[in-house]
């Protein structure tokens, strides 16, 4: 067994395992931490492959961003210390039988099923790569969509400050 | 144990998934539903990395997909929250059986 594979191993079992608890721990705080981990060990799964743009956008977004955004909304709007209500456990041992039922479907279906690959020469996702081709306005350029999220990103950002403004009194 | 390859990287992102399925069926708090569906998000991103990289190397179409599903959930996460900020502020609440009206 190679350091490679136990690599990956490790990886994998950090994001499942800190997956589960940030779904099952009844302290928020320390399920946005367990949530953390989960993405930290994604971004390792990315470094693995040997993807490393991605792995870079996935920390800087996710890990630095989103779940700093969850911590101080978290700041915000519970009490320190409070856990959360129990659940009922009808509705748990329901909602473990669904995904699990679905779960397992999923992976009947994909060890039935053969991919083919490719034997086109690899292309390398290298950021000059990436970058052309984001950019590129020919037949396998992303020009379009780029731009179409970057409207969308301006809406949204728009949008939030809008939704999140304290009305002010009226004033007459 | 075998050599990691395709199947594993689906193994892990099926079961990803099905824990933030998992998490947004139980959970009643706004933040913690938010949480579950930003595993789900990060699920589908691992399964088009694992496909543009075992299956059509010669593309980066599903790095791309990805950097688009990050860049729209950034955009959903942040909504999300403003949307939970304005609900705890007018019902000092952020668990959904309490928001059960959308205007009042």
């Amino acid at each position: 067994m190679s350091g490679s594979t136990i690599i990956f191993y490790m990886l994998a079992a950090l994001t499942l395992v800190s997956g589960a608890l940030a779904v099952t721990t009844r302290q928020i705080f320390r399920a946005a931490i367990f949530l953390l981990f989960s993405l930290i060990g994604i971004a390792g799964l990315y470094f693995w492959m040997q993807y490393e743009f991605i792995a870079a956008v996935q920390i800087v977004v996710y890990v630095g961003g989103i779940t700093v955004l969850i911590i101080f909304s978290i700041f915000l709007t519970q009490q320190a210390g409070e856990l959360l209500p129990k659940e009922k456990i009808g509705r748990q041992v329901f909602s473990a039988l669904a995904a699990f039922c679905g779960f397992a479907l999923t992976m009947l279906q994909l060890y039935q099923h053969s991919f083919k690959q490719t034997t086109d020469q690899p292309i390398a996702p290298s950021v000059s790569n990436i970058g052309n081709q984001m950019l590129g306005v020919e037949d396998n350029g992303f020009a379009l969509p780029f731009e179409v999220v970057s409207i969308l990103l301006l809406a949204a950002m728009i949008g939030c400050i809008v939704i999140a403004l304290r009305s002010k009194p009226a004033t007459a | 144990m075998m050599e990691p390859g395709l199947y594993h990287l689906l193994f892990i992102s099926a079961a990803l998934f099905f824990i933030g399925v998992y998490g947004f069926f139980t959970r009643r708090n706004l933040i913690t539903m938010l949480m579950s569906v930003e595993l789900v998000l990060n699920s589908v991103n691992l399964n088009f990395i694992a496909f543009n990289k075992y299956l059509w190397p010669n593309k980066l179409d599903g790095l791309f997909f990805s950097i688009f599903v990050i860049a729209i959930a950034a955009a959903e996460a942040a909504v999300a929250i403003a949307i939970i900020i304005n609900l705890y502020r007018s019902h000092h609440s952020i668990d959904v059986e309490n928001a059960e009206e959308m205007k009042f």
